[in-house]
């Protein structure tokens, strides 16, 4: 057996039920629209922070519901960005009169969509501002970047400042200038598991797709070589764009894209970590795991995020969601 | 007087368009497949099922062309999801607020239409000519039809010269890389393919001549509006057995 998917479309309902299940405490799922919801609202009078984003990239965006992080999250279907009565129904049952904010990772159908609801709903008087993600230095480009491994760290300093009681303007600032110092990059190695992907041709066993985003497309260029020279090509861009100078701070998020084991994704994390210390980056927090995925394949994504003492007092913050919680 | 024609066959077109859409799932699948992200076929698809659907629910009546616009426009809005939902949705909704919303266009209101629905599109996606979207195909045809407008052309004309225009551009996105939408992470790597959205755009040109170029209303009456047309996208330039 290759998966527990049969056809897709299908999968994504009853993983929200079984999400809901396992975390009765913490979520509330809706469905029709569907979205997922804190199981104890957050505080009267803050400001909410929903976040939407396809299937196939969990625990994004649904993992990341709860206190310190998102009030609220819609699962469009795989790959898919949610539709706006989606977004439109989470923001009614979140929003608490302070304003609204939505992380939108930078794709097309994301922006469109939350772009039809901020006009929808400010229509109603419901104040809706929009932080964008784009955090891919893969993409020359700037204001075409698409959002990776930073969707989850603006979740998180939004929601921290969000649960402060900041107003929707400070919350929005703050979020931006941690989506500002925020850079990614990606690699793939094996395709992905699932049936819908008939994506990129199947790679030999010294290549991989480099700069890829996370929906099983190829990368910006093929590489062939070893594990050292994979990090120092996947690195050095990250670093030279921001860029991250010696005794910068920073938080290192190494997420894999669902196909690659723990183990191979600390073996990888070590050599990122001596990179980063041979350039005299100071690596004050991380997170190595499954954060940000594309269903089964193979590969990671590296996210670094500069650190000044605000942000880094909010990363520390309580959060307790299913994905994050200190 | 200039020839009009009527709501129904407004109606006809869009269900016409949805059949093809649907027959077309797997090759709009497959272009997306080679430089997006596999889902073009089967979110259009979704989307314009619904659509059909509600076209054919003798329940649903629409007063004037606005209301018919609108409804797909909503219906699309809230079931494609992606990228396209929202521009489709956004073409015919403001196709809708174009002022001539009776129960009966002429072809300069109906130009106007798809030139209101066209600005619409631009001022969500920020995509311009040679971006490698669907504007490659949808931009061509309006101003086919202006021209055509211009010069006193019958709608037949008008609209063949819009259908001839969209089929250009959307093989003119072959061989231009992409600046928008997720074929534009490939740079350089998204030379040489055709581009889905422009291709699923084309087809509102292809429908359009099936279904609006006479005044003799096409047979579809809840069931059978496919057979009317039982061609294949063309995906290659020179390549396509049935050029007109």
């Amino acid at each position: 057996m290759h998966s527990f998917v049969n056809k897709p479309g299908d999968p994504i309902t009853r993983s929200l039920v079984g999400m809901a299940a396992c975390y009765p405490d913490l979520l509330r799922v809706h469905f029709n629209p569907d979205f997922v919801q804190r199981a104890q609202p957050g505080r009267a009078g803050k400001v909410a922070v929903i976040s939407g984003s396809g299937s196939g990239h969990e625990p994004l965006p649904t993992g990341y519901v709860g206190l310190g992080m998102l009030d609220a999250a819609c699962p469009g279907p795989i790959f898919t960005s949610p539709t706006p009565d989606q977004l439109l129904a989470a923001t009614h049952a979140v929003e608490q009169g302070a304003g609204v904010v939505y992380i939108v990772k930078n794709y097309a159908g994301a922006v469109f969509n939350s772009d039809i609801c901020v006009e929808e709903l400010s229509r109603e008087d419901i104040c809706v501002r929009k932080v964008l993600v784009h955090d891919d230095v893969a993409i020359p480009e700037k204001a075409n970047r698409r959002g990776l491994g930073a969707a989850p760290l603006v979740m998180r300093i939004a929601g921290a400042a969000a649960e402060e009681g900041r107003s929707l303007e400070q919350v929005v600032a703050v979020s931006e200038r941690a989506a500002e110092n925020a850079r990614s990059m990606g690699f793939a190695t094996n395709i992905e598991t699932l049936p819908r992907s008939l994506h990129a041709l199947p790679l030999d066993d010294h290549t991989i797709e480099l700069g890829v985003g996370i929906h099983g497309e190829p990368g910006v260029e093929q590489q062939v070589d070893g594990i050292i020279e994979i990090v120092q090509r996947l690195m050095q861009p990250i670093v030279d764009d921001l860029p991250y100078r010696s005794r910068d701070r920073v938080v290192l998020l190494v997420s894999g894209l669902g196909g690659t084991p723990p183990l191979e994704l600390f073996l990888f994390f070590q050599h990122i970590h001596e990179f980063l210390q041979e350039r005299g980056i100071l690596v004050e927090r991380c997170l190595v795991g499954n954060y940000l995925t594309s269903l089964g394949r193979g590969g990671c994504t590296v996210t670094l995020l500069r650190l000044d003492a605000e942000l880094l007092g909010l990363w520390d913050a309580p959060v307790h969601t299913p994905t994050l919680h200190w | 007087m200039a020839q009009e024609i009527t709501l129904g066959q407004l109606r006809n077109w869009l269900i016409l368009y949805a059949d093809r859409i649907i027959a077309e799932e797997e090759q709009l699948t497959r272009l997306d497949t080679a430089i997006g992200d596999a889902d073009h076929g089967v979110n259009m698809r979704r989307g314009m099922e619904k659509v059909r659907e509600r076209l054919l629910d003798p329940e649903n009546h629409y007063a004037d062309v606005g209301t018919l616009f609108r409804s797909v426009a909503m219906t699309l809005i809230s079931a494609v999801g992606g990228a396209a939902g929202p521009l489709y949705g956004t073409f015919f909704l403001r196709a809708a607020t174009s002022p001539n919303s009776g129960s009966r266009v002429d072809l300069s209101q109906f130009t106007r239409m798809l030139r209101f629905g066209l600005d619409g599109l631009q001022q969500r996606g920020k995509a311009y000519v040679d971006d490698k979207t669907m504007v490659d195909a949808i931009q061509p045809a309006v101003e086919a039809m202006e021209a055509a407008l211009a010069s006193q052309q019958s709608w037949a004309v008008a609209l063949a010269a819009a259908k001839q225009a969209a089929r250009l551009g959307m093989e003119h996105t072959i061989e231009i890389r992409a600046n928008k939408g997720r074929a534009s992470y490939l740079g350089d790597r998204s030379i040489g393919h055709q581009d889905p959205g422009a291709t699923s755009a084309y087809l509102l040109f292809e429908t359009a001549v099936a279904a609006l170029s006479t005044s003799a209303p096409l047979k579809v009456n809840g069931q059978e509006p496919a057979a009317a047309s039982p061609r294949s996208v063309p995906t290659q330039a020179g390549k396509q057995k049935n050029t007109d």
